[in-house]
């Protein structure tokens, strides 16, 4: 009886890992890219993974405009859709906020300008939060389908386990992934994947060879802020969620890309599927207040066992 | 106390005194308890930015998680009087403790980090202490009247004497911070704010420095908690422990302006009012809004005046008075090291040492000596591992193996401060200065650096500034100096730690001929005062002049040793810098 509640507990706990940790994953890319690229570390990504729930939330439940495509579909569409917003959205912080504290304009400078990048982007996450309230209200909301509580039933497996696979999540696995991919071959082989990856390794020598940038940084940002949405769109359907949901999870993005290796978008990817997992595991044992002071203890225990990440650039040269 | 810093001291303490007292009558005509309230808690805030500016102002530590000392201190101060009936006047100096034992415990592992990765770690801390809280059922705790004795309690009926008291806590904040900025403390945190390295290499023990700069203000952020939750007198894990509190300290403080003790007090006192007014008259309508006016007051800030208020209104309306030189006779307060004789016995001896990165052997199997009073030199074409050699011997890089004996002393396996305090002073390939720092004060790094006395340390600097010739720019910032005067401030600043060995790494890059000249001629100085010098220079004219040895490496080994002319004729030597045609042609 006991070994048969804990093998249920386990698989179904594997199975989550796996789904919510590709989400987790495709919302670290999103952070990963904007440092990979940038070296920017974006305090502000939580609320961008917010706005992306919005957008959604707007798009298929609150405005209805994609309510014809019905409560299966339209869901899923509308987190897609809430990319090309807030990649807008991410386009225009970095035009009139971010590249004033960034890019060319602070290399070389005292640290980098590392200080007023912090400051910009947790003005940035203060005031999208707190805004937030005032525009979207403090009530939790949620985009509704009726596939968040279905679930696919896989079993027996041994006597009475049964794994529980919830179609809703199943579904934003499945997207996460298809849109991580496209990503990744995006990056990899396109003029613009190269001109991204050319202002990432040394912006000063890009400029030289006639790329703009700051334009490409500008699309980093935006790209990095779409991707996040995304996955705060595919979340959507099955947390409820508020203006403040995006603190809940920047910690999660913080971890994953640390882990993976800051500056690898693959490695983003991967660390968030270990979160994933590490938070998933950890509920077999731990009660579910302490599920999130968990992530905060591996997120500790990443960085300080790896002071300088899972990646190098901490050389400093004499 | 630093050079000129009583006077400013006292200037501060003074407008610290008439600022209180203004602000305390100001407070009395006020009777509307609202108002009164947001009067307590302008100094409250105000002494959590200051605790704030401490490790992250001078220190550079960008810290978004302190609310975790905050929080310590509100939940000390309200469980001690829920659980054990203990008053607040002794909750707080108990939460002023835990808050630097936290700070002990927190700053052990995170100091191993730097830049962003210790920004975020501490983001983590009062988060998940937060989730741990409501875990054990402390959402929401009350502190319990004492009607029998309110003011062993600190229970007031006056509003009045919560503000007395909280400017008084602050009062004696802004004193601490005063005395640290101007002490060797708040210099040691300057210097390991703009360039921890060249901190380190001039004997500053940064770790140790950051650390105690984390306990001091972990304690002054606790007694700001404590002191809140006394006057909110409920506290719940969101309102002390949550990101709001900790983004509340990085607000007010760099609004006010960054690393003055007067940023702090100045942006609490505008953007606390502003937002408590805002929250009040249009927090039903607009919940949140004191959020999105702390995002725009620092965005703002940062876009125009990126270090503040203060910085920003000093520099339009009062020109900085640059310090008055200080006079030669300083100098000579300081007992010069005699002259050590030309002995010849080693001082320093390399063995085998060797380092790789990766499958590069940049440095291996290199043996040399340097004798008491000698001037090595190091040359060899770009990637010998000159430089690499260096970083080994002053402890920047671990060596891989080998041993170098300073006077027998092992130098290897030591922190670069360390290696410093043996009597090893470096200079950078490229310049590392404190570009904000006057002159003086990055020298006086040097001297701090060796452990010397406020006094000798002062003598010593100016002394170092006389042996290089630029006593009379000693009030200048390094950031308006030109590269000669920097190169030869990185030498001062070497000296004024009384070094028995100088490494130099390229003292004359960049430098014109006649600049050069200068620079050797202060070398030369250097030399006849007995002082032991190993050198890396591509200007071979230089080099022939200066050195009265050279060690020449290629790929990482020692292709050669020996005098200068014999040194210049080696085949090999030619070979490796100009190539095996070139010898050909000649020979032929």
């Amino acid at each position: 009886m006991d070994l048969e509640i804990l093998i249920e507990n386990v698989l179904n706990a594997v199975t989550a890992g796996i789904t919510i940790g590709c989400i987790y994953g495709l919302m670290c890319i999103g952070l990963g890219l904007i440092f990979g690229v940038m070296r920017i570390v974006n305090f502000a990504q939580g609320e961008l993974l917010m706005l992306g729930m919005f957008a959604s939330y707007y798009l298929v439940t609150g405005g209805r405009v994609l309510s014809f495509l019905g409560p299966y579909w339209g869901p899923f569409i509308g987190a897609i859709c809430a990319a090309p917003i807030v990649f807008a959205g991410g386009a225009i912080l970095h035009r009139f906020l971010i590249s004033r504290v960034s890019g060319l304009r602070t290399a070389g400078s005292l640290d980098e300008g590392h200080f007023g990048q912090l400051i910009v982007t947790l003005g940035i996450s203060l005031i999208l939060q707190n805004g937030g309230q005032i525009v979207f209200g403090s009530t939790p909301v949620a985009v509704r389908t009726p596939l968040s509580a279905e679930a696919f039933l896989i079993g027996p497996i041994y006597r009475g386990a049964t794994v529980f696979l919830n179609k809703a999540k199943l579904i934003a696995f499945f997207v996460a992934i298809l849109v991580a991919i496209v990503l990744y071959l995006t990056l990899e082989y396109t003029r613009l994947g190269k001109a991204l990856r050319a202002a990432a390794d040394n912006p000063t020598a890009a400029t030289y060879m006639g790329i703009d940038v700051d334009r490409a940084y500008r699309i980093a940002f935006g790209l990095g802020s779409a991707i996040t949405a995304v996955a705060g769109g595919l979340m959507a359907t099955y947390i409820s969620f508020g203006p403040f949901v995006g603190f809940d999870y920047v910690i999660i993005m913080y971890s994953g890309v640390v882990l993976g290796g800051m500056g690898s978008i693959l490695g983003a990817f991967w660390g968030g599927l270990t979160v994933g997992f590490v938070q998933q595991f950890s509920a077999l044992i731990l009660p579910p207040q302490l599920q999130n002071a968990t992530i905060f203890v591996v997120f500790l225990m990443i960085v300080l066992l790896r002071p300088q990440g899972l990646f190098g650039r901490s050389a400093e040269r004499a | 106390m630093r050079h000129g810093a009583g006077q400013q001291l006292r200037f501060n303490l003074t407008v610290l005194a008439v600022v209180s007292v203004a602000y305390l009558v100001l407070a009395s005509f006020v009777a509307n308890s609202y108002y009164q309230l947001i009067l307590t808690l302008v100094p409250v805030w105000a002494l959590f930015g200051v605790s704030w500016n401490i490790l992250s102002g001078y220190g550079g530590q960008l810290s978004f998680g302190h609310a975790s000392f905050f929080g310590i201190g509100a939940y000390t101060v309200t469980l001690a009087v829920v659980y054990w009936s203990l008053s607040p006047w002794i909750g707080i100096p108990l939460g002023m403790i835990l808050g630097g034992l936290a700070a002990v415990l927190i700053g052990l592992p995170t100091f191993r980090l730097r830049g962003h990765y210790f920004a975020l770690s501490m983001l983590a801390y009062p988060l998940a202490i937060l989730y741990v809280l409501q875990y054990l059922g402390f959402q929401e705790v009350s502190m319990p009247m004492h009607r029998d004795h309110p003011a062993a309690f600190m229970e007031f009926a006056e509003p009045r004497v919560y503000t007395l008291i909280a400017v008084l806590l602050l009062v004696a904040g802004v004193v601490v911070s005063l005395l640290i900025e101007n002490s060797r403390f708040g210099l040691a945190l300057l210097a390991i704010r703009q360039n921890e390295l060249a901190a380190e290499a001039a004997g500053i023990n940064a770790r140790l420095w950051k650390m105690r700069a984390l306990v001091v203000s972990g304690m002054m952020a606790a007694v700001a908690g404590g002191f809140y939750a006394r006057i909110l007198l409920v506290v719940t894990p969101d309102s002390v422990f949550g990101m709001l509190v900790s983004a509340q300290a990085v607000v007010v403080t760099l609004f006010g302006g960054v690393a003055s003790v007067w940023g702090p007090v100045i942006g609490a006192a505008i953007l606390v009012p502003l937002a408590e007014t805002l929250q009040a008259e249009l927090g039903t309508y607009l919940p949140g809004i004191q959020g999105v006016v702390y995002g725009v007051a620092i965005i703002g800030v940062m876009l125009l005046s990126p270090d503040g208020l203060f910085w920003t209104i000093r520099d339009r309306w009062f020109g900085q008075k640059a310090p008055e030189p200080i006079p030669d006779s300083t100098a000579s307060a300081v007992p010069v090291r005699p002259a050590s004789a030309h002995s010849g016995a080693p001082l320093l001896k390399v063995e085998s040492l060797s380092r790789a990165f990766g499958g590069l052997k940049a440095v291996s199997e290199v043996s040399f000596s340097i004798g008491e009073g000698e001037i090595l030199g190091i040359i060899g074409p770009n990637g010998a591992g000159k430089t690499t050699l260096f970083n080994v011997l002053n402890g920047v890089l671990s060596a891989d193996e080998g041993s170098a004996r300073l006077d027998g002393v092992e130098m290897l396996g030591k922190k670069t401060f360390a290696v410093c305090r043996m009597g090893v002073g470096r200079t950078f390939q490229v310049v590392r200065s404190f570009p904000r720092l006057p002159l003086l004060d990055n020298v006086m790094v040097g001297a701090y650096g060796a452990g010397l006395s406020d006094r000798d340390a002062i003598a010593s600097a100016a002394r170092a500034l006389i042996q290089v010739g630029l006593q009379h720019q000693s009030g200048v910032v390094a950031a308006q100096l030109t590269n000669k005067q920097l190169r030869l401030m990185e030498l001062a600043r070497a000296l004024a730690g009384h070094p028995r060995l100088l490494l130099l790494d390229e003292a004359l890059a960049g430098l014109g001929r006649e600049e050069c000249d200068d620079v050797l001629h202060v070398l030369a100085q250097l030399r006849q005062q007995g002082m032991t010098i190993c050198i890396i220079e591509h200007t071979m004219h230089a080099m022939m002049r200066l050195a009265d040895r050279f060690v020449v490496l290629d790929h990482g080994r020692v292709l050669a040793t020996g005098l200068p002319r014999a040194v210049v004729e080696d085949h090999a030597v030619i070979e490796a810098y100009l190539g095996k045609k070139w010898l050909a042609r000649q020979d032929a």
